[in-house]
C-alpha cells in the first residue's frame, strides 16, 4: 500500500491505496464520486475524463499514484453554490445528452476544448476535438451545438 | 399548446442529475458487505470441457467461492430461455439447444461463461480467475453461416444436427411465382447485412443481494425491462418466485436492444448472492461487452423483384440466412422472422411476396434485437432493390418509388401487416425540396471538376412499432403479451406520481410522460414524478424496445388519466354540491357549468382524500387509477431519408455532405426529444454503413473486440442532420403516436449505400463501406470510365 494526497474538487484528500489503483477507481470507490464513468478502459471512449491540474485526462488509464500532489476536478466539482457551469447549462439547453453515461466526460472534455481553443468554435473544430469521446445516443448533432453554445457562454461568464 | 404540454420542446427533467454527475447507474450502487464477481470465459469457439480444476482459485487470496455449471445444476437452476417459438415450414418447432448460465461440459463461443470467482475485491477475483485450469478438447468451429448446414459440419447442439434452428417462410409462394412469370424485368441482388455489436456506453452490470431474514432476493441490473427479467428469472430459471424477487433497473446508460435480454451474468450474481450470503457485484468491461452482449443483424440474403414494363412492382421473393449465434438469446428467434419478413413490403404496393428464412447456429456470440431489430434488415433489402431496379430500368429513383407507393389506407400487405395510415408522397416531396434534389446534377458536376465522385441515395422506410397487440404476437409464437401498464397516483396536495412499466434509458420519459399528465390535468410538469424501473414499485410492465413507450406506454397512462378525471369529476360534484353531469374540467379546474363555482385540481384531490363531502355515499375515498393498454395494431412510422456524399477516389474516404430526414411519427409529444432520437438513430445507421462490423476469424476469435478494432462513429465521422416532419396521426391508439426510436437506424444504411453506388456508378458494395473497400470500387469505376 502507498499513500497519496491530492486536492479533489477543492478538498484535500489522502488515502493509503494499492499501487495499481487507477485514478478513476480512487475517485469512484474511495471518494464515492461516481459521476466519472468507465466506458471502455482503453482510453478510447472518454467517459472517464477529469481535469488534473487544469488539463483533461482519461482517468481510466491514469494511476492514482501518479496524481499525488495534483489538483483534480470532476463533474461533481463544476457547479458552485447550486449554479451550474455554463457548459453544463448548455448541454441541458441544447439536449446534448440522452442516457447521460458519456455526459460527464463530454462536459469535462468540452471545457478543456474551450480552454485550449477559445470561445468561438466552428463545427469542424468541435467535431475534431471530440474525437476522444464516444456517444452512442445523440449522433453528436446536439453535443456539437451544446459545446458551441457553452463556449460562448463561458466567455460571458468570465 | 401550454408551455409544458403536448407538442412543447420542454427541456428534460432528468438532465440535472446527469450533468452534475448524480446519475445512479448500476455500477454506482454499492451494497454493504458486497463481494465482486469475475467470470472465466472460454478462449475457444467450440470445445468440450474435459476437466475443470478450480482448486488453485479456491485457495487464492480473498476468494470466497468459485462456482461452476455443476453447482448450478445441483441447485436446480434452469438455463436461459428464448421466449418466442418459431415453427418451420413443416410445422416442427424450432430447435432450441440448452443454454446454461455457466457451461456444462461444453463451450460454444469465445466469451462463453465457464466459471465465476467471487472474491473480496475485483482485483482478487480477476487474479483468481487465472488460477482456474481447464482441460479443453478442441472441436472444429462453425463460423461462416453460409456453410453451417454443410454435410460434415461440426454439430453445435445435439438437438440441431445440421445447425439449423428453423426453416421458416411467410407469404404466398404460388402467387409470387405467378407474378414473376409475367414480369418484364427482374432485378436480382445478393445482400449482406453486416453483423454489429450494440455498444451502449454503459457496460452491463448486476448486483445480486439476498435477504435471509425474508428469504428474498434483490437484483440491480442494467435492464430495459426489469419485469420481464423478473418473470424469466422466476418462472423459467427458477431463482425465486416473483414475490420474493425484486428487480431494480436504475439509470441505464443506453440499451439499443442489448439490455432487453436475460443474460448469464445477472442470473449468476443473484443466485450466488444466496450461496455466499453476501451481495455479489459484477460490472462488465468493454471487451466482455464485445464478446458476450448479444450482437445484431448478420443476414445473408438473395432477393429478386419482378416489374412490369412500366416499372410497377409485381412481386418480391427473398431468401435469407440469419445467424443466431451459439445459443438462442431471449427474443432472437423472432427478429429475422416476424420482425423482418412482414416489413418487406416497405412503402410499396407489392401484390405478391414470398420470404424464406433459415435460422442458423454458429460458434459466435448470440445474435438478438439491436436498434430496429429485423426492420433495418428488411428496409435494407427493399430499399436496395427498388434503387437498383430503378437504375436498371432507367428511371429516376424518386419517381420509381413514388410510382409504387401505397396511396390509399388502410392497406393490407401480403405479409401480415395492415398499415393504418400514412402519406408517403408528402414525405418524399418535402425531402426532395429540403435536399435540393433538382440541383444535385450541378453539384455532381462541380464535384467531378475537383476530381471527386458525388452520389445521392434514397431510403423510403417503414417500420412496425408500438409492439404489439398481445393476441397477434401470441398467434405468431410470442410467450408473452405486449401490452403496457400504468398507475396514476394523485396525492392529497394534487401532485402526481405515474408508475409505468416502460423503462427510460435515454429516451426522456421523465419529461415526455410528465408532459402528457401536465396537458391532461392542467398541472405543471414539476408537479409530476415518473416512477419506473423497480418491480416493487410498479406492478408489472413489458419495458422499452421497439419504439413502444410512446404508442403503448403512454396510451396506458392516457387510459389511467381518463379514469382519474372521471373519478375526480364525481368528487368535484359532491364538493361543489352539483350534479356530476354539470361538472366540466378544463385547464386544471373543475367547474359547474354555467356558474362561477369551481375548484382547482389540487383542491379536488384534497377533497378525494379527506372524503368529508361524500362519506357514506357510493364513492370510495382516494384518487388513484390504473390501466393496462393492449394495442389493437402495430403503428407504422415512415419517412424518406436522402444521403448526399462525396468520395475521394484517391483515398476512398467517403464524406457525407448532406443528410435530409423527413419522418412521419404521427403526433409528437416533445419535438426536441424526437429530433434527438432521429439523430442518434441515423448515426447508428451510418455507423453500420460506413464503419462498424463485427469480424470473427476462421477459428472463431472476435478480432473486433475493442474500440481500437471496432470502429464506432465519432463526432468527426458524421455531419449535422436536416430534420423535417410530416404528420398523419396513428389511428389505432388514443394519442395518435407512432414512435420514433428506431427510425434513423432503419432508414440510414440503404440511403448511404445507395448514395455510394450512385457515386461509383456501379452496384453493390458491402457494408461497412470502409475507405479501403470504397477505394477498390472507385478504382474499378475509374478504369471502366477510362475504357468507355
Amino acid at each position: 500500500m502507498i499513500s497519496v494526497s491530492m486536492t479533489v474538487n477543492g478538498k484535500a484528500v489522502s488515502a493509503k491505496i494499492d499501487p495499481r489503483t487507477l485514478l478513476v477507481q480512487f475517485l469512484r470507490e474511495n471518494l464515492l464520486l461516481t459521476g466519472t464513468h468507465v466506458g471502455c478502459d482503453t482510453s478510447q471512449c472518454g467517459a472517464c475524463v477529469v481535469h488534473v491540474d487544469g488539463k483533461a485526462i482519461k482517468s481510466c488509464t491514469t494511476l492514482a499514484a501518479s496524481c499525488d500532489g495534483t489538483s483534480v476536478v470532476t463533474i461533481e466539482g463544476l457547479a458552485h453554490d447550486g449554479v451550474l457551469h455554463p457548459m453544463q447549462e448548455a448541454f441541458r439547453e441544447n439536449h446534448g445528452l440522452q442516457c447521460g453515461f458519456c455526459t460527464p466526460g463530454m462536459i469535462m472534455s468540452a471545457i478543456d476544448i474551450v480552454n485550449r481553443k477559445g470561445h468561438d468554435l466552428d463545427e469542424h473544430t468541435i467535431r475534431e476535438e471530440l474525437e476522444g469521446n464516444i456517444c452512442r445516443c445523440t449522433g453528436y448533432h446536439n453535443i456539437v451545438k451544446s459545446v458551441a453554445a457553452g463556449a460562448h457562454a463561458m466567455a460571458g461568464s468570465k | 399548446m401550454s408551455a409544458t404540454g403536448i407538442g412543447a420542446p420542454v427541456r428534460r427533467k432528468e438532465d440535472f442529475r446527469f450533468i452534475t454527475g448524480k446519475g445512479q447507474y448500476t455500477d454506482d450502487i454499492n451494497r454493504p458487505g458486497q463481494t465482486h464477481a469475475a467470470f472465466l470465459r472460454s478462449p475457444h469457439a467450440h470445445a468440450n470441457i474435459k476437466k475443470l480444476d478450480i482448486s488453485g482459485a479456491q485457495k487464492a487470496e480473498g476468494v470466497i467461492a468459485v462456482l461452476t455449471g455443476d453447482d448450478l445444476a445441483k441447485d436446480g437452476v434452469g438455463g436461459l430461455i428464448c421466449g418466442w417459438m418459431i415453427h418451420s415450414k413443416d410445422g416442427s418447432p424450432m430447435k432450441a439447444g440448452g443454454h446454461p448460465a455457466l457451461a456444462q461440459g461444453k463451450v460454444r463461443y469465445v466469451g462463453d461463461h465457464v466459471a465465476v470467482v467471487i472474491a473480496e475485491t475485483l482485483a482478487q477475483a480477476r487474479d483468481a480467475v487465472e488460477k482456474i485450469h481447464v482441460d479443453y478438447e478442441l472441436l472444429k468451429p462453425v463460423i461462416d453461416m453460409a456453410h453451417a448446414t454443410d454435410s460434415g459440419s461440426p454439430v453445435i447442439h445435439d438437438v440441431a444436427p445440421d445447425n439449423q434452428v428453423y426453416d421458416w417462410h411467410l407469404g404466398d409462394k404460388g402467387a409470387t411465382e405467378a407474378a414473376f412469370a409475367k414480369a418484364k424485368h427482374v432485378t436480382k441482388l445478393d445482400i449482406v447485412n453486416n453483423r454489429l455489436i450494440p455498444n451502449a456506453m454503459e457496460p452491463r452490470a448486476a448486483i445480486g443481494d439476498y435477504d435471509s431474514g425474508n428469504d428474498a432476493f434483490t437484483l440491480y441490473t442494467t435492464s430495459q425491462n426489469p419485469h420481464v427479467a423478473r418473470l424469466v428469472l422466476s418462472a423459467f430459471i427458477g431463482i425465486a418466485p416473483e414475490h420474493k424477487l425484486r428487480v431494480i433497473a436504475p439509470d441505464v446508460g443506453g440499451g439499443f436492444g442489448s439490455k432487453i435480454f436475460i443474460y448469464a451474468e445477472e442470473t449468476v450474481c443473484v443466485w450466488a448472492a444466496k450461496k455466499v450470503g453476501r451481495p455479489v457485484k459484477w460490472t462488465g468491461d468493454r471487451t466482455e461487452a464485445f464478446l458476450a452482449d448479444a450482437h445484431g443483424r448478420d443476414h445473408i440474403t438473395h432477393a429478386e423483384m419482378a416489374m412490369d414494363d412500366k416499372g410497377h412492382i409485381l412481386g418480391l421473393r427473398v431468401k435469407t440466412k440469419a445467424n443466431l449465434g451459439a445459443y438462442l438469446s431471449t427474443f432472437s428467434s423472432c427478429v429475422p422472422t416476424y420482425l423482418y419478413a412482414p416489413l418487406l413490403s416497405g412503402q410499396y404496393n407489392i401484390p405478391a411476396i414470398y420470404v424464406e428464412v433459415e435460422g442458423l447456429y454458429t460458434n459466435t456470440a448470440p445474435v438478438d434485437a439491436y436498434r430496429g431489430a429485423g426492420r433495418p434488415e428488411a428496409t435494407f433489402v427493399i430499399e436496395r432493390m427498388v434503387e437498383v431496379a430503378a437504375r436498371e430500368m432507367g428511371q429516376d429513383p424518386a419517381a420509381f418509388r413514388r410510382k409504387n407507393f401505397i396511396k390509399s389506407f388502410p392497406h393490407q400487405t401480403p405479409v401480415i401487416m395492415a398499415y393504418d395510415t400514412g402519406d408517403y408522397g408528402a414525405s418524399m416531396d418535402l425531402a426532395l425540396e429540403m435536399a435540393d434534389y433538382k440541383n444535385f446534377g450541378k453539384r455532381k458536376r462541380d464535384s467531378a471538376k475537383k476530381g471527386m465522385l458525388r452520389g445521392i441515395g434514397f431510403s423510403a422506410y417503414i417500420e412496425a412499432c408500438g409492439i404489439a397487440p398481445s393476441a397477434a404476437v401470441g398467434s405468431l409464437g410470442a410467450g408473452v403479451g405486449l401490452w403496457e401498464s400504468a398507475e396514476v397516483r394523485v396525492n392529497p396536495v394534487g401532485t402526481v406520481e405515474v408508475l409505468t412499466g416502460s423503462h427510460s434509458h435515454g429516451q426522456g420519459h421523465e419529461t415526455t410522460f410528465a408532459q402528457l399528465v401536465s396537458d391532461r390535468l392542467g398541472i405543471g410538469i414539476d408537479q409530476v414524478a415518473i416512477v419506473h424501473g423497480d418491480t416493487d414499485k410498479v406492478q408489472f410492465g413489458m419495458g422499452t424496445y421497439g419504439s413502444r413507450s410512446g404508442a403503448v406506454g403512454m396510451s396506458a397512462i392516457s387510459k389511467a388519466l381518463d379514469k382519474v378525471v372521471a373519478k375526480a369529476k364525481k368528487v368535484a360534484a359532491y364538493a361543489l354540491e352539483a350534479s356530476e353531469g354539470d361538472i366540466e374540467f378544463k385547464d386544471g379546474r373543475f367547474s359547474v357549468a354555467g356558474t362561477d363555482r369551481s375548484l382547482a385540481f389540487g383542491e379536488v384531490a384534497l377533497q378525494a382524500y379527506i372524503a368529508h363531502k361524500f362519506s357514506g355515499q357510493d364513492l370510495e375515498p382516494g384518487l388513484k387509477e390504473g390501466a393496462f393498454y393492449d394495442p389493437t395494431n402495430f403503428t407504422f412510422p415512415s419517412g424518406v431519408h436522402i444521403c448526399e456524399l462525396e468520395i475521394d477516389p484517391d483515398t476512398g474516404v467517403t464524406t457525407i455532405e448532406r443528410w435530409t430526414a423527413v419522418d412521419d411519427f404521427g403526433n409528437i409529444i416533445n419535438p426536441m426529444i424526437v429530433e434527438g432520437q432521429v439523430h442518434g438513430g441515423i448515426a447508428q445507421g451510418i455507423g453500420q454503413a460506413l464503419l462498424e462490423g463485427a469480424h470473427y476469424d476462421a477459428n472463431g476469435q472476435l478480432v473486433t473486440a475493442s474500440y481500437m478494432d471496432y470502429c464506432m462513429p465519432r463526432a468527426d465521422d458524421l455531419p449535422s442532420f436536416d430534420i423535417g416532419i410530416t404528420t398523419t396521426p396513428c389511428t389505432t391508439n388514443p394519442l395518435g403516436i407512432k414512435g420514433c426510436g428506431e427510425a434513423g437506424a432503419i432508414a440510414a444504411p440503404p440511403a448511404v449505400i445507395n448514395a455510394i453506388t450512385d457515386a461509383l456508378g456501379h452496384e453493390n458494395i458491402a457494408m461497412p463501406a470502409s475507405p479501403q473497400a470504397v477505394w477498390r470500387a472507385a478504382q474499378k469505376s475509374l478504369h471502366k470510365l477510362a475504357a468507355e
